[in-house]
Formats: C-alpha cells, sequence, structure tokens
C-alpha cells in the first residue's frame, strides 16, 4: 500500500521535527490486565445500524450480561440482537450443539419474520469449544437463503476488543459481498459504522465533489450491500478496519490511506484523499469544502478555552485515540501526554501518527494497573478511560471522560466537529463549574 | 441452548464479585477474558462507587490458549497479592477459563502465598449470579469461621447478632442494614459483625462470637447461616423484616432469642404506613390488582404487604430465584394465583399481559414492559439499576422502610379523585386514554395496550392458545364472534388496563352461552357473570 500524502498534510508535517511526528516512538508494550470491552460490544451500534439484521452470540450468561449491562440497560425492549446461551447439556454431549443452534434459529426466525440477515456471532466459549459457526452459517444458509443471508463472525474477548467486533463484521459481509458486473463503473466505498446523518452529510459532500457511486458499508439495510471488485475503491471513515481492509484487497479493491475524518483537519486530509483518486479539481475541492471547514473551525473555537494547553491522557478502547489526540492536538491546542490504544496498526493510523508531537507517549495493549500509575503520576487535566475507571478517578478528584461516548456520538465531519471538541470540554467545564468536593 | 434477550442474573462469577467488592481486604483473582471486565462498570457505574472492584482479571488471550495460560493466572496471582496486600484472595474461574480446565484453586496453593486462598467452584453453565453469591460467601464463611472456637463472653455481656446477606451492588441493601442496625440497638442486641457488606476476612473469623444470625438476604445468606447453624449451634432468625406486618415479627422473633420484651420498640417505631393505609384518602386503593415479580425474598414479601397493608389483591407472583421456586409456590397459593417461577422476560410479559394489573411492582425489566403497556410500576428487586441507588435514604426493611413502601406501592398510581373523573368523563377530548399520557413514555401512534393483548398482535400466542383452542371448538358451530357496534363502543368506556380482560371475558361467556353477535347486553351479562 502506498501512503498518500496531500499536500496540506506534507505542509503540516513538515512543521514537527523532520515531519514525522509520533511515526518513530515506540509504543509502549506490555502484558497485564486489559480493562477494554470485548468485539461483542460493537453489536450495540451494529445492530441498530443495519435495520434488518439480527445478530445473534452464540456464547455464555456472561456474554447476555456483557450486552445488557454495556448496553445501559435494557433501553430497547426487543432489540435485534440475542444470545444463545450454551448450558451444560450441550457442553456434556447430551444434546447436539448444532441442532440445538438450528433450533435457537428457527425459533428466532418464526419471531421475527422481517430479518434478513442473520450473523452469528462467536464468543470466547464458542472459540474454546472450536464451535464451528461460519459452517453453522452455511447449513443455515442452504435452508434459508436468498430469503434470509447468514454470516458468521467471531467477537470473542480472546481474540477481538470492542471494535475489533466490528472489523471482523465487516470482513464477513465484504467476503459474502457479490463481485461486480464486468462493465460495472469505479465505485467508493466508505468502510466503518457512521451515524446516518453523517453518511448524509458526506453523501452531499461527494456528489458535490462529482462523486457519484458512494456506498457506506455497513449498509442501513442487508440487500443494500454494494459488489466489490477491482473498481473498488474504499475510504476507511474508521480506523479499526484491519481485516476489512485485507479482505477489500483480497477482492482487487483498492484501499486508500488518510487521516481519519474527525475534525476540519482530518475531514478535509479524508475528503481530499479521495477527491485526488477521483481527479476532482483543486478549485472545486475548495469551493465544496470551504464552507464546512469554515463551520467546524468556528464550531471548534467555542471550546479552546477549555482545551487548549490540558493535558490529557487516553486509555486504550477503541482504535480510535490516536486520531482522537491527533484532532485535540492539532485543532484545540491540547498537550497529549499518552495514548494508549488496544492495537496500532501503524499503516492505517500512519497519516495521523505523523500529525502527533513527537512527545507523546504512545502504548499498544495494556497492563492496567500499571498504566494507572503512569496516569497518576502524569496528573493529567484530563483522563480519556472506559467505564470501569471513571468513577475511581473522579473519585481521586482528577476529571475523565468516558471513551465508549466516541463509539456512540455522531463525531465525524465537519457539521460535527463542534460537538467533538464539546464531548472533551463538557467534563472540563462541569468541573469548574461545580462547587462540591468529593 | 436458550435464546436470551435479557437477563435477571448474571453468572455465577457476578454475584462472587458482588461479595467480594462488598467486603474490605479481600481480592478475587479471576481467570477471565480481557471480555469479562466489563462487569467492573456494574460497581462503578450502577452502584457509582468510588473504588475498582477488589478482582484482578487475568486476561488471556487466544494465543495464551494451550501454552501458558496457568501461568498468566500465576503471575496475576502474585501480582494482585503484592500490589493490593489483601488480608485473603478468592480464586476462581469465568465461563471461558472453565472450559480450559486451568484449576486456579490448584494453582494458587502452589504458589506459597502468605494469605488464605479460598477456592471457588462456581459453574457457569449451570448455576447464576445469586447462586454465585451464595457460595461464594458460605466458602469464605467455612473457610475463615472453620475450626475456630467461639469467644467466652463475661456474665451479662449484650446479646449479638450477626448481620448476613448485604452486598455490593444489592437492592437498598447498604440502608438496609442500617435500619436493622436500630431496630437491634433499640432491642439491646449489639451488632458482632455485618457480612458480606463492610467486613474484612478477619470479621468473617470472628463470626461464631455471635449469639445468633440475621439471614436479611436469604437468596446470599442462606447457605452461609444454615452452616453457621449447624457448626457453631447459632440460631437464625429467619423472618425478612419487609413491611409493617414483617417488621413486628422481626422484633419479636429476636426479642424471644434475647429474652428482650419487644412490644416498647414496636410501639415506639415511627411508622407511617399503618395510618396512611388506614386513612380514608387510602380508600380507592381497595382491591387494585397487583403484579409483583422479582427475587423470591421481595416478591413475597411486596405480595404480603400489598394485600396485608395497603389492601391490593394479587393477581399474579413470580420469581426468577429457582431456588426458591417451592417458597414462592406456597405464597402464591396463598393470594390464591399460579406463582411464575421463569427467567425468560418474555413469560413474565406475557403474564402481565393476562393478569391485566393496575399496578406492576417489579424488576427494571418489568419497569420496561409496564412503560410500554402504560401500567404504573415500581420497582421492588434487583436486578438493579442506577436509579435504585438513591442518594437519599431509602431502606426497604424496618420501619422506615415501610414508610418507604407505601410511597413506593402508591405514588405510580392515579390518585384517586382523579381516577373518579377519569372514569365518568372517559370521552373528554385531552383526557382519555387514547391521548398521549402526560407523565409516562408510551406506546407509539395508536399503538394501545388493548391492541398488544390480542392474540393477532403477539408474535409468541402460546399464552393464548388454550383459549383460543376453546373458543375456536365452540365457535366454529356458528361462524366466528362477532360485535355490534354499540357493543364495541361500549366497551371502549371500560378502563384500557382491563378491557382486554373485559374482552375476552364476553367473548368467553358468548361462547358458551351460544350467543353471536355480541351486544350491549351481552357485555353486561357476563360483567354480572364475572363479577369479582
Amino acid at each position: 500500500m502506498n501512503r498518500h500524502v496531500p499536500p496540506h498534510v506534507a505542509a503540516a508535517e513538515a512543521r514537527e521535527a523532520g515531519g514525522r511526528g509520533c511515526t518513530d516512538v515506540a509504543p509502549i508494550r506490555q502484558r497485564g490486565q486489559h480493562e477494554v470491552f470485548c468485539g461483542l460490544t460493537s453489536i450495540i451500534w451494529l445492530h441498530r445500524k443495519v435495520q434488518d439484521a439480527f445478530f445473534l452470540i452464540v456464547g455464555s450468561r456472561t456474554c447476555a450480561h456483557l450486552m445488557q449491562s454495556a448496553a445501559g440497560v435494557m433501553i430497547f425492549s426487543e432489540p435485534r440482537f440475542g444470545t444463545a446461551i450454551i448450558d451444560d447439556r450441550d457442553l456434556s454431549g447430551m444434546a447436539d450443539m448444532n441442532d440445538e443452534l438450528d433450533k435457537v434459529v428457527a425459533r428466532l426466525i418464526t419471531r421475527r419474520p422481517d430479518i434478513r440477515m442473520l450473523v452469528l456471532v462467536g464468543s470466547c466459549p464458542s472459540e474454546v469449544i472450536k464451535l464451528d459457526l461460519p459452517r453453522a452459517a452455511m447449513r443455515l444458509n442452504a435452508r434459508f437463503a436468498p430469503d434470509l443471508r447468514v454470516l458468521s463472525y467471531s467477537g470473542s474477548g480472546i481474540e477481538t476488543t470492542f471494535t475489533q467486533g466490528e472489523d471482523n463484521f465487516l470482513n464477513a459481509v465484504v467476503a459474502d459481498a457479490p463481485p461486480p458486473a464486468a462493465d460495472a463503473p469505479a465505485q467508493l466505498v466508505v468502510a466503518g459504522c457512521l451515524a446516518d446523518v453523517i453518511e448524509d452529510q458526506f453523501t452531499r459532500i461527494f456528489a458535490g465533489l462529482g462523486i457519484g457511486n458512494v456506498h457506506f458499508l455497513p449498509a442501513r439495510r442487508a440487500e443494500a450491500v454494494p459488489s466489490i471488485g477491482p473498481g473498488t475503491v474504499v475510504l476507511m471513515a474508521q480506523p479499526y478496519l484491519t481485516e476489512t481492509a485485507k479482505a477489500f484487497e483480497k477482492k482487487g479493491a483498492r484501499v486508500l490511506i488518510a487521516p481519519f475524518p474527525l475534525g476540519e483537519e482530518g475531514t478535509t486530509a479524508w475528503l481530499r484523499v479521495a477527491a485526488d483518486h477521483f481527479g476532482v479539481p483543486g478549485e472545486r475541492f475548495e469551493a465544496v469544502t470551504a464552507p464546512g471547514r469554515e463551520r467546524a473551525r468556528k464550531g471548534v473555537s467555542l471550546y479552546l478555552d477549555r482545551l487548549a494547553g490540558r493535558r490529557v491522557f487516553f486509555f486504550p478502547d477503541s482504535q480510535m485515540e490516536p486520531s482522537l489526540a491527533r484532532f485535540l492536538s492539532r485543532e484545540a491546542g491540547a498537550d497529549i501526554v499518552e495514548v494508549g490504544t488496544p492495537y496500532l496498526n501503524k499503516a492505517h493510523m500512519a497519516p495521523d501518527l505523523a500529525l502527533l508531537p513527537s512527545t507523546v507517549r504512545l502504548a499498544e495493549g495494556q497492563d492496567v494497573d500499571k498504566q494507572i500509575d503512569r496516569c497518576r503520576a502524569d496528573d493529567p487535566d484530563l483522563i480519556v478511560c472506559g467505564m470501569g475507571l471513571g468513577n475511581p478517578f473522579e473519585a481521586e478528584g482528577r476529571t475523565t471522560k468516558w471513551s465508549i461516548e466516541f463509539a456512540f456520538t455522531p463525531i465525524q465531519g465537519y457539521e460535527q466537529a463542534g460537538d467533538l471538541a464539546e464531548l472533551f470540554a463538557r467534563p472540563v467545564g462541569r468541573r469548574e463549574a461545580l462547587a462540591v468536593e468529593v | 441452548m436458550q435464546l436470551t434477550v435479557w437477563t435477571y442474573e448474571g453468572p455465577p462469577h457476578v454475584g462472587a464479585m458482588r461479595v467480594a467488592t462488598g467486603m474490605k481486604g479481600l481480592h478475587y483473582v479471576l481467570h477471565a477474558p480481557q471480555g469479562d471486565t466489563y462487569a467492573d462498570l456494574l460497581f462503578t457505574m450502577i452502584e457509582r462507587r468510588k473504588e475498582r472492584p477488589p478482582v484482578t482479571y487475568t486476561t488471556f488471550q487466544a494465543r495464551d490458549l494451550g501454552a501458558d495460560t496457568a501461568e498468566i493466572f500465576k503471575t496475576a496471582c502474585r501480582d494482585a497479592v503484592a500490589r493490593f496486600d489483601p488480608q485473603a484472595i478468592i480464586v476462581g474461574a469465568s465461563c471461558t477459563a472453565e472450559l480450559i480446565q486451568d484449576d486456579p484453586g490448584g494453582l494458587a496453593k502452589t504458589l506459597g502465598l502468605d494469605v488464605p486462598v479460598i477456592p471457588l467452584e462456581l459453574p457457569s453453565y449451570q448455576k447464576k449470579e445469586n447462586w454465585g453469591a451464595a457460595e461464594t460467601f458460605f466458602q469464605l464463611v467455612r473457610g475463615l469461621a472453620g475450626g475456630r472456637t467461639p469467644a467466652q463472653k463475661p456474665e451479662g455481656a449484650p446479646k449479638s447478632a450477626n448481620i448476613l446477606g448485604p452486598t455490593a451492588l444489592g437492592f437498598r441493601h447498604r440502608d438496609d442494614i442500617v435500619e436493622i442496625g436500630r431496630i437491634l440497638d433499640a432491642l439491646g442486641v449489639t451488632v458482632n459483625v455485618t457480612a458480606p457488606m463492610g467486613a474484612t476476612p478477619h470479621d468473617l473469623t470472628r463470626l461464631p462470637d455471635a449469639d445468633f444470625n440475621i439471614s436479611l438476604y436469604p437468596e446470599v445468606s442462606g447457605a452461609a447461616a444454615q452452616w453457621l447453624k449447624r457448626t457453631f449451634k447459632q440460631p437464625i432468625v429467619e423472618t425478612v423484616p419487609i413491611g409493617v406486618g414483617a417488621t413486628k415479627d422481626f422484633v419479636r422473633e429476636v426479642a424471644a432469642l434475647v429474652g428482650a420484651d419487644p412490644e416498647p420498640v414496636i410501639a415506639a417505631a415511627d411508622e407511617r404506613l399503618s395510618w396512611y393505609s388506614r386513612s380514608i384518602d387510602s380508600n380507592y386503593l381497595t382491591g387494585k390488582r397487583v403484579f409483583i415479580f422479582g427475587d423470591a425474598t421481595h416478591a413475597i414479601a411486596a405480595a404480603r404487604v400489598a394485600t396485608e397493608e395497603l389492601g391490593y389483591r394479587v393477581c399474579g407472583l413470580g420469581s426468577y430465584s429457582r431456588e426458591f421456586a417451592r417458597d414462592v409456590r406456597a405464597a402464591a397459593k396463598a393470594y390464591d394465583v399460579e406463582a411464575l417461577i421463569t427467567d425468560d422476560h418474555l413469560d413474565v410479559e406475557d403474564a402481565i399481559i393476562a393478569a391485566a394489573p393496575e399496578l406492576v411492582l417489579g424488576t427494571q425489566m418489568e419497569r420496561h414492559c409496564a412503560k410500554r403497556l402504560r401500567i404504573p410500576c415500581a420497582v421492588i428487586s434487583s436486578p438493579v439499576h442506577v436509579q435504585d441507588f438513591p442518594a437519599r435514604y431509602s431502606p426497604f426493611m424496618g420501619f422506615e422502610g415501610a414508610n418507604v413502601l407505601f410511597d413506593t406501592f402508591v405514588h405510580p398510581l392515579m390518585m384517586g379523585l382523579e381516577e373518579h373523573l377519569l372514569g365518568m368523563f372517559r370521552e373528554d377530548f385531552e383526557f382519555n386514554d387514547d391521548a398521549q399520557a402526560s407523565h409516562l413514555a408510551a406506546l407509539h401512534g395508536h399503538q394501545t395496550y388493548e391492541s398488544m393483548q390480542t392474540p393477532e398482535a403477539r408474535t409468541a400466542p402460546d399464552d393464548n392458545a388454550q383459549d383460543v383452542v376453546a373458543s375456536e371448538g365452540k365457535a366454529a358451530s356458528f361462524g366466528p364472534l362477532s360485535w355490534t357496534d354499540d357493543a364495541e363502543r361500549e366497551l371502549k368506556k371500560i378502563p384500557f388496563f382491563v378491557r382486554g380482560k373485559a374482552r375476552r371475558n364476553t367473548e368467553m361467556f358468548a361462547t358458551e352461552a351460544g350467543v353471536n353477535p355480541i351486544t350491549i347486553e351481552t357485555l353486561y351479562d357476563a360483567k354480572a357473570h364475572f363479577a369479582r
């Protein structure tokens, strides 16, 4: 993969020492307790995004309990996900697990005849006992296709962290996508789950740039999955799509590398990579993006007083951390202390890393106790961390932002740049506004 | 394999976490993959705890399998003891680690740690959260108090009790134990140890010193209390003091054990439920149909309060606590209803629809269901939500608990006069049951409670299957049942929460009487026939 460097990014890099920013910083890698969600958790947004899909976790009571706890506890009376809980009859061989799974699926389809895509999701227990879900999907497809497509992927916590669940899901979707017709026109696929409103905004911008044949993955409906082949150009909207990118390339698609579309700078650079690929003239790009860029800068400027110069520490969560840190550093003037990420894809992250100051500490994976010690020693102004750590840090008098919100809030694109800044600024402002102590 | 969307109970290791997190000076080393760390947020977010739960997860990964997961466990165990300096540790496996059979208990014993190690065997594929909490507490008590000799007390020393059962993430446990402490104090009884909540492993070694045990939450404390009784001959106070009557029973039971006079304590009780319930304003509560579901202890207690102390009528009683199914069935029999023992929330929803209650007392699960059905609801039991940890003092037990219960069970209902006005002027264009309720987020558009009760609107019709079959059998002889327009209009005048039942009863009556179509006359004949 060639790294595409847009001119304005190159200029920005030149301002950094040697233009490489954080590229050569060796990440801290410690083996210890991880305090992160497993890949199943991404079902919480995926099941809302794909409106005719049902995600069936094949797992344990723990998986079901995780889903209802992480989902903010029972928001939707009957969500489009569920867990087929393995019990000791299955494990002892008293019941044939494949027969049992087929029964659960049959019941589910009777109950939800509106479902067009059934996704079998592997879990830690199903992986450990080597329950073959891809084969189960094939078997069920033979029975239910084409009315119902059955896919499978693993969201197990022994293999995936949080957003990697979506990566594995999209990997399965891409693998399952049909090949394009021989004379199919070139198309752009924007990969990675975005809020519907952001898809609509980007669709309008791409149309303005003259890029009309745009698809989003995951699509809102199962049958809207585009065909994928050599004429497909992929622009990743999310930084956690390592396996998905490989699947695209395996089908002959071209994957573009760009900073991720967070903030004015990130969004512009991201759009420009696509525009350059499709040969959009520079003036047209300027004309189409200028109003959005202006609004984004204005939106962020409202929060600068609460963010500029603040020292920020990121615990690992979604793999979005380097891009979020880049936004905070370059557009809000924050001082980034540590950027933790569950997994660092140096190729996909290269443009963002290059824009981070070389003083930033990178950490890949986690030993949560040691990371907590580092964080306390750094004593940052804002800690971006998961929900298990937030209140304990607040009780120590520190200010935190829970990271899961970045996965659940529309933050990409020009019109959300201000909202993104506000997410970071809110706990800082709240802390300053409150006259109560803990 | 069972299809599940929402669960009443987590896996058993979450029960163990509730015990460990309630205690001080205890650490739990859990062999588990990284995803299982979600359980921390139950405590830090729902209960807003200021500390992380005292749990170290090994977070082994796929690449560790078959290689050195046992070594990872040993390292985690050593590091946890060094970092957290606990008085004792419990070790065990979550569902995934149970499959790889590393034997955490055996491994921990080989480490030569200088703290007691209590191994837990919690079968994840058979058991659930409350069982896990009870088993963990029992193993801790047996491991730490076993073999101890009760301390000799000087003659005339005050009697002392252990309060057993409160845990982290327990429904109102925080305030219940304060209330129980007040009652014991009034009776001249000292509290020897409260456990698990607030106790250290060292405190558990002192359990045998008490004169008796109070098993406050039998789902958690039952096994440990029984063992203490067998081993140290400590009697168990088994009355759960929820409601005025049960609290008085509790006071008398404790007083009898210690030779105190209960009546002054009862007379001095600052309790308002009794008077509020007797006051004429509460007349409208009479015979309100209430559906109750929760853990066994809270469900059974709520049924007693609802009937004996508020004058409601129990139209449904159930629990997800299978271990206590017998107790729930016995209680249900007394209210002439069939107990619902299930951990499938859809079964509960079907039962609520069939029972057509005017009030639901349940868990957060029933709160959601009742909200959609537009039935008033109060939460009386775990599983809990952040709202179940109110900032104010809000016990369910003891005399103050009874005051809380009055407010909790009565305030969700419409006020008496408001209800009369609604009944008399049913066709008020702004104030009727087709208009969006102002105080409850409810069903969208024209979907009404009644329409959700008709079998064709339900995707799982099993609950009504019998009725349908029965009515079809007879109806076949004279065609499908129909309603005259007048009768349909008259039916609309019946309050929405009982309209479905009225429709079913009328149709049943019409089928049996061979009447078709149903007229206004049939409707009122059926009403007279089924009058309660």
